[in-house]
């Protein structure tokens, strides 16, 4: 099993499209920190403008702790996309290399092989996460430095600078969670067909047709929006609520940990199961 | 070969059905231990979806498979450890080198991957100077040969080898031949071949089956299959007015293939090829030269109606 998760680890990082997300998230914080390093203090200041008449505001508010809450914002949406890339691969490229036929024939049986593929994918998965937080935030705190955290919603929310750290690595923790929901997507498909790109597109346009579902949240997807993963993308902002709203943390939880389990069902499932042809 | 021999694969009235398509029907096979057994068979008769199954690719609809005397349905994968194959295409991680996708497989199969014994093999198989190339790089040769490497690394007790000399050139071809001769004449390992190029087949192997349409047709030793087979014998004449003459009025003339300038192709048996010879000389005819062609080939295109 550590072989396999090994030579499973080896794959991914020896190819290229697996460094495309890497780069592109790269790049984005990067352009994000410079236009916040440059347009900040308007965009704070146009933020607060309408509250200034009832609050007087002390210190920096441009600091790493806000702009790292609107680069999650922004990129969360994206990271998907770039996650389907290799999950997407994952099995199809075995299948479309021939690859099965020789990786299938060992000692290792398919849930071995298949669990190795998954906990790797998962490590890059979690890789990832750690990528975006060592950018957005590492980099940020080292750019801007650290302060009391303004949270601009239907109300004002002022974290103390020293409640914020905690909070933001258990909302990494909940981003990361669901981002393996769409990790686990992407590998589900890949374990039925014989070209990645399948997959690949089939995962973004259930998170794009999902994603509109949940705007719309009247009648009938009153009941289907809180059983879609989409809903739960978010779901690192219930972490910068006061109180924090611990009910709504463990459903959505709960609600992504039942998707993997149950999409992992169906892979291993049908995987151990099908005839390899190609 | 020694007949009490253990069985390594043991197929007994296996069944594969696609939908509406039965790949295999009620195919039986006994391949006992240190053979070289060569797995024949038309186009689309089976052979691939017996091997898959045989290596757990695949499910059958019906029917055991004995791997070492144990059912393959009930035994842990540890068997795999003791067989090495390459299936059809010799397919590998192309964006990765010839050594790292050697060492992969090799681990996985429990052989010692160290740079010494991957380079070992690598040169065994001709692909020393290029070990550290992308596969992507490789000619079909060279992933054949490299196919053939992951298929013995671990020192496997049996080879199951679909088409193994596909790409390579003629060297190539002898080369491989005579690694799998080796394997069964010095190291007693079990080989299980399949291919489609006959000779290559009958100049390795000691037992075939034949199979079509999912069913075996016949099985046994290369040597009895072709004593009691029927063969092509082109009989040269001193004077062809004369024996074609004498033979029209006989028997023999249903034997007749075809009667060319100087020569007569006969079909005809071991026993029937001696009796003509008694023939002629009993009519005095002189005979200059008799030339059996007497291989696989022709048994195959008999037995199987030269669908291939």
């Amino acid at each position: 099993m550590k072989n396999l998760i090994q030579f499973e680890l080896f794959k991914i990082f020896s190819k290229w499209r697996t460094y495309t997300g890497f780069i592109v998230i790269g790049l984005l914080v990067v352009v994000i920190q410079l236009v916040m390093g440059v347009e900040g203090q308007n965009f704070i200041d146009a933020a607060t403008s309408s509250m200034k008449s009832n609050f007087d505001f002390q210190g920096d508010l441009l600091n790493a702790y806000m702009i790292n809450r609107i680069i999650l914002q922004t990129l969360i949406v994206w990271v998907p996309f770039l996650i389907t890339l290799v999950a997407g691969d994952m099995l199809a490229g075995e299948a479309s290399l021939g690859t099965y036929r020789l990786l299938l024939i060992r000692p290792a049986s398919r849930l071995q092989v298949i669990s190795a593929k998954y906990i790797s994918g998962i490590i890059y998965t979690f890789v990832f996460m750690v990528w975006i937080v060592l950018l957005s935030l590492g980099l940020g705190i080292l750019s801007f430095g650290t302060g009391d955290m303004i949270v601009i919603g239907n109300s004002i929310l002022i974290i103390p600078e020293n409640d914020v750290f905690w909070r933001y690595m258990l909302a990494y923790g909940i981003a990361t969670l669901s981002m393996m929901v769409v990790f686990t997507v992407a590998f589900t498909f890949s374990a039925f067909v014989q070209n990645s790109l399948g997959p690949i597109f089939t995962t973004m346009g259930l998170v794009i047709g999902f994603s509109i579902l949940n705007v719309f949240n009247t009648g009938i997807l009153e009941y289907i929006n809180p059983i879609l993963f989409t809903t739960y993308t978010n779901s690192w902002k219930l972490l910068f609520e006061n109180p924090l709203n611990f009910n709504n943390i463990y459903l959505a939880l709960s609600v992504l940990f039942v998707h993997i389990v149950v999409l992992l069902l169906i892979t291993f499932t049908y995987f151990n199961k099908k005839d390899i042809s190609s | 070969m020694n007949m009490d021999n253990q069985s390594v694969v043991k197929i007994t009235n296996l069944v594969k059905e696609f939908k509406n398509i039965k790949a295999v029907d009620n195919l039986s096979l006994d391949i006992k231990e240190g053979v070289l057994f060569g797995f024949l068979g038309p186009n689309g008769a089976g052979k691939s979806t017996t091997i898959r199954i045989i290596l757990s690719l695949m499910r059958s609809t019906s029917g055991k498979i004995e791997l070492f005397g144990k059912d393959l349905s009930q035994s842990d994968r540890y068997v795999f450890s003791k067989i090495g194959a390459l299936v059809e295409r010799p397919d590998f991680y192309t964006y990765l080198s010839a050594i790292k996708n050697l060492e992969f497989f090799g681990k996985l199969s429990g052989a010692d991957t160290s740079k010494k014994n991957l380079y070992k093999y690598l040169d065994l198989v001709g692909l020393a100077g290029r070990e550290k190339d992308k596969v992507k790089t490789y000619s079909m040769g060279m992933k054949q040969r490299l196919g053939i490497a992951q298929a013995i690394i671990h020192n496997p007790d049996l080879l199951i080898l679909d088409e193994p000399t596909n790409g390579l050139d003629p060297m190539g071809m002898k080369e491989i031949r005579e690694l799998l001769t080796d394997l069964v004449e010095n190291q007693g390992k079990t080989v299980f071949i399949s291919s489609h190029i006959l000779k290559e087949v009958e100049s390795m192997a000691t037992n075939v089956a034949i199979i079509d349409k999912g069913k075996t047709i016949i099985e046994g030793s290369v040597e009895e299959l072709l004593a009691s087979s029927i063969m092509k014998v082109t009989f040269k004449f001193e004077n062809l007015e004369l024996a074609s003459q004498e033979i029209r009025t006989t028997d023999w003339n249903k034997h007749i293939e075809t009667i060319n300038q100087n020569s007569i192709l006969f079909n005809l048996d071991k026993k029937q090829t001696s009796n003509l010879i008694q023939f002629f000389a009993g009519k005095s005819i002189d005979i200059y030269s008799i030339v059996p062609q007497n291989n696989l080939e022709n048994y195959f295109i008999q037995i199987t109606g030269g669908n291939n």
